[in-house]
């Protein structure tokens, strides 16, 4: 028998939690989290192993061997996402929020969401190398030690997503007349 | 004292810390409803702001416990990684991945975690990311001057507004409360649900925020160790009570010259001064960083005598006092300054009448300088303070 998924926590007190795993992180390893990094490395293990001839002769590839002499895979980003996998699947699990689903807005066609996640992550994934950090890195982060660059990438992230809010309403809400 | 890693907590251990930390981190984006892709978006269309709250309280949480961890002395911010501010890349970046947030409806950490709990949606982000990464790297000759152009460096926040760290901690306080007054009214109202404004929750909520202000106003208030040690020697020195023991140059080297090894000699100038001219057998420790937990176990010791000198005597006074403040009761300070030192045996001419001292004198600092010269080419590695390379941590997304 299936359980009805739990409430989720208050905003507030996942947000002090959360907070505290970032100070807590930042104490002890002196960085703050991330997420897109690790992404990074496996796509950079990827083309290793299936183009090496590639990443023998391009610069970042040489670029990132030589910063990680041990593999891309031996990053502390990387063991950071193992532990967001499986603390978020915990948390699911705990809650009953396990499903195989595709989550989406009102009336929009599956094949639309996925196309659009992909697109939306291609988008993500560029920017965030281009702004050396995603939402966890440098906006979460970044403004927990207060650098400037970070705050100016979180304003950019949710200035630039309002604005395009209304142009992709489709995807999200109902249309209202 | 913090941060832990690498030098209590070593290199490869803090792979199993990223482990632990990861969970929490995962943990507290699935509860908080991150795996949700149209919980996420609510808060551009105004129906669920709960990215704004939990992002923000976490953002001011750590911040206000940076900042006192660092008044207190247990985290080094000057060490922690600052994201560099890379103006251009940080603008034109955070457009493109706030497009990606509105078309994808997730970000990169809150994809892995709605990957995690079986969202298919959430994959095919995570899979697009690496797309969109993987041209990144591919095009990245075309746009690494972009990347690069506009270096302000570590620039902090509160240093270009010109306040301290604290009053600014103590203002996003205030914004983000704010900030949750005014998006609880705008949720309800596009939800059409009427703002109630309940006793209790109101209660609860100020107590929070009340507990955040206290704890930024208390580091504003109260010193730091270090101004609480200066301070009080300060008034110490007023007062005139509490003078250290003096030492003679002549006394000093005449000590050296026979037992050494019972001296602590400690020069507490610049590192530059100490390297053009020091007396031989002392090391080095800046006055101001005398009262750090790794000086204090060199000063503070039962074997040997503590001997300061200085650039003036105000300096080797007050590192005697800083000594004595920390348990330390054995110490002299130097009647003479380095530079005076220098002069009355290393720089003595070697024509007597010239030197206008004593005779006697004249003999024993001729012999002292030449000694000294012979015990501190000895003993040149004899107790320094391990000189550590402090080094930024390496951090952040990329």
């Amino acid at each position: 028998m299936k359980e009805a998924p739990k409430k989720y926590m208050n905003p507030y007190l996942a947000g002090f939690f959360l907070g505290f795993v970032l100070l807590t992180t930042i104490y002890i390893t002196g960085r703050g989290l991330g997420a897109s990094g690790a992404i990074k490395s496996f796509v950079v293990q990827i083309v290793e192993n299936v183009a090496p001839e590639h990443a023998a002769t391009t610069d970042y590839y040489i670029t990132q061997r030589q910063n990680n002499p041990d593999g891309p895979l031996k990053s502390w980003l990387v063991f950071e996402v193992i532990g967001v996998v499986i603390g978020a699947f915990l948390s699911a699990v705990m809650s009953n929020r396990v499903t195989v689903k595709i989550e989406k807005g009102p009336g929009v066609k599956n094949g639309i969401r996925i196309a659009a996640a992909i697109f939306g992550g291609a988008l993500f994934g560029f920017g965030s190398q281009l702004a050396r950090g995603c939402t966890s890195g440098a906006a979460l982060s970044g403004m927990a030690v207060m650098s400037f660059g970070g705050i100016v990438t979180m304003m950019s992230i949710f200035g630039m997503a309002y604005a395009m809010a209304w142009f992709f309403r489709k995807l999200w809400i109902k249309k209202v007349n | 004292m913090g941060p832990l890693v690498p030098d209590i907590i070593s290199n490869e251990f803090n792979f199993i810390i990223a482990i632990i930390v990861g969970m929490g981190f995962g943990f507290a984006l699935e509860q908080a409803g991150f795996g949700s892709t149209r919980k996420l978006v609510g808060l551009f269309y105004g129906y669920d702001f709960t990215v704004l709250k939990v992002f923000f309280t976490a953002g001011v949480t750590a911040m206000v416990g940076i900042t006192s961890l660092n008044h207190l002395g247990l985290l080094d911010v000057d060490i922690i990684f600052i994201n560099p501010t890379f103006l251009w890349a940080a603008i034109i970046g955070g457009v493109i991945m706030g497009g990606g947030f509105i078309i994808g409806g997730f970000c990169p950490g809150t994809s892995v975690v709605a990957a995690a709990s079986g969202k298919i949606d959430g994959w095919a982000f995570v899979f697009g990311a690496g797309l969109g990464i993987f041209a990144f790297v591919e095009g990245y000759p075309l746009i690494k001057d972009l990347m690069v152009a506009e270096n302000l460096g570590d620039l902090l926040v509160f240093e270009m507004t010109g306040i301290s760290r604290e009053a600014f901690a103590l203002i996003m306080v205030f914004v983000a409360t704010g900030a949750f007054v005014g998006v609880t009214m705008i949720e309800n109202n596009v939800n059409n649900k009427t703002t109630q404004w309940l006793k209790k929750d109101i209660t609860k909520y100020s107590m929070a925020v009340g507990l955040a202000v206290i704890t930024v106003l208390i580091t504003m208030i109260t010193p730091t160790r270090g101004e609480l040690m200066n301070q009080r020697i300060d008034a110490k020195l007023a007062s005139g009570e509490c003078q250290p023991k003096m030492m003679e140059g002549d006394k000093l080297a005449y000590e050296l010259m026979h037992q050494y090894y019972q001296y602590n000699v400690i020069d507490v100038r610049s590192a530059e001064e100490f390297k053009a001219f020091h007396i031989p057998t002392a090391i080095n420790i800046p006055l101001d960083k005398l009262h750090e937990a790794e000086n204090l176990a060199i000063i503070v010791q039962n074997i040997k005598t503590n001997v300061f000198y200085g650039a003036s005597y105000e300096q080797s006074q007050r590192a005697c006092l800083v000594a004595k403040y920390h348990g330390k009761a054995d110490n002299f300070a130097l009647s003479n300054t380095a530079d005076e030192f220098n002069s009355n045996f290393f720089l003595l001419s070697d024509d007597p009448i010239e030197a206008n001292v004593d005779q006697d004198v004249y003999i024993f600092r001729k012999d002292a300088a030449q000694k000294l010269k012979e015990i501190g080419e000895a003993v040149a590695n004899l107790d320094r303070p391990v000189v550590k390379k402090v080094k930024r941590v390496q951090g952040g997304c990329s």
